[in-house]
């Protein structure tokens, strides 16, 4: 399994879900453990790019796949991800606990809808329960995050001004 | 909230899978384990061997057959979501497979599970009931078709033997106006109640253990809903009838 680029050997537990795999085994604590049943979102994660949540998943079948987690979308001496920026201009969080699963879910919209309109965001986002925000300033992060994303409609060469 | 403890399959070809179902004394079907594993979490389901399909090459196709729309076992939903020709064929089940939980859920949810799970209050069941679709299954013993009609039997519980698994649902085509309507508490959950409108047939969905077919001048006749905090009988039956109105208006 390959996580965030990063080969590792297999699970050794076929119970084990991809999310703890992922925090007790990886270390990475990034993805946050909410309801463990797939209603919260924040265990969201990219599965060959496609958002997942990994409390639905066991870790086994995550084997010959490519899992991105919310450490692997900028390194610590990078600049932050589009969608991390946006959320942390248009403070798009607040306690914090819900925003991995946003993130990883918001980085799987732009894919889909690469200018989301604002019943697509709605929607985008509907599978993650934020308790702090109400979700006005999520919902303007996401916006900002198209803006601030390179996309193929609007051509990647342009500067992030024209948009 | 842990899955219990199972022996861990995962077969290569269908030929494998089935043999192992089987072979294995309960053994349950692992495809998208949108609604398995949250069952597992909370250990509501205790199988002694889950059958993992997902390493099986070729069998996440979405074509045409028969006029209709195939779906194979480890076709995502979202896949039938952005599918064209599923929106060209039967756009009945592109409307009903956007409805399904969220985006992310359907990212690695399939429309075969749905049918397999037969949660009496999701969509799929219901479209499928509604446009006279089938599934396909298969097992050591050969392969049948089952009519949506004969395949739910009860709350969860299809008439599936426990050494067949579905490889494919079959969706027939529909020109004829549709609708998908839904009532729930909160946007993506399971509906309250909900009907299928494909042409002249009506299918209800969380209503009764199965979905069920109905008149849709009278949708609500011999229905006896459970109630529980979210609804009472009453205003089950109540949104039954409201959604088989505007279903019907257009």
């Amino acid at each position: 399994m390959k996580v965030n680029g990063v080969n590792h050997p297999s699970p050794a537990d076929a119970r084990r879900l991809l999310s703890d795999h992922l925090r007790h085994e990886l270390g990475l604590t990034g993805t946050h453990v909410g309801c463990e049943h797939g209603v919260c979102g924040c265990c969201t994660v990219l599965l060959d790019g496609a958002p997942v949540r990994s409390c639905l998943m066991l870790a086994v079948q995550a084997e010959g796949h490519d899992v991105t987690t919310i450490e692997g979308l900028a390194r610590d001496d990078q600049a932050l991800h589009p969608v991390q920026q946006a959320f942390h201009e248009c403070h798009g969080l607040q306690c914090g606990f819900c925003t991995p699963g946003f993130v990883m879910s918001v980085v799987g919209l732009l894919a889909q809808h690469p200018s989301p309109s604002p019943q697509q965001i709605d929607e985008g986002i509907a599978g993650n329960l934020c308790r702090c925000t109400g979700y006005a300033s999520i919902r303007r992060a996401v916006q900002r995050a198209a803006e601030l994303s390179p996309s193929p409609h609007r051509g990647e060469g342009r500067g992030e001004g024209e948009t | 909230m842990k899955p219990p403890p199972f022996e861990y399959h995962a077969p290569t070809t269908v030929e494998e899978a089935y043999a192992l179902l089987g072979s294995l004394e309960d053994a349950k079907v692992l495809a998208g384990g949108q609604s398995l594993i949250p069952l597992l979490n909370f250990r509501l389901a205790r199988p002694q061997h889950l059958v993992d399909i997902n390493r099986i090459a070729d069998l996440d196709r979405i074509y045409e057959r028969d006029g209709g729309v195939a779906v194979q076992a480890l076709a995502r939903q979202a896949a039938v979501e952005d599918s064209e020709l599923a929106a060209r064929i039967c756009p009945l089940l592109s409307a009903a497979v956007g409805l399904v939980a969220h985006r992310v859920i359907r990212n690695r949810g399939t429309v075969c599970g749905s049918l397999a799970h037969a949660d009496a209050a999701s969509e799929l069941p219901a479209v499928l009931l509604a446009l006279g679709g089938s599934v396909v299954v298969r097992s050591s013993r050969g392969e049948r078709t089952i009519p949506a009609g004969q395949l739910f039997a009860g709350v969860f519980e299809t008439t599936l033997a426990p050494d067949e698994m579905i490889v494919e649902a079959w969706f027939p085509a529909l020109r004829e106006p549709f609708a998908i309507l839904e009532e729930s508490r909160r946007h993506g959950d399971f509906a309250l109640a909900g009907v299928v409108r494909a042409g002249p047939k009506l299918a209800l969905f969380g209503v009764a253990p199965t979905p069920v077919l109905a008149d849709p001048r009278d949708p609500a006749r011999e229905l006896q809903p459970s109630g529980d905090l979210e609804a009472t009988p009453e205003f089950r039956m109540h949104l039954v009838r409201v959604l088989t109105e505007r279903a019907f208006a257009a």
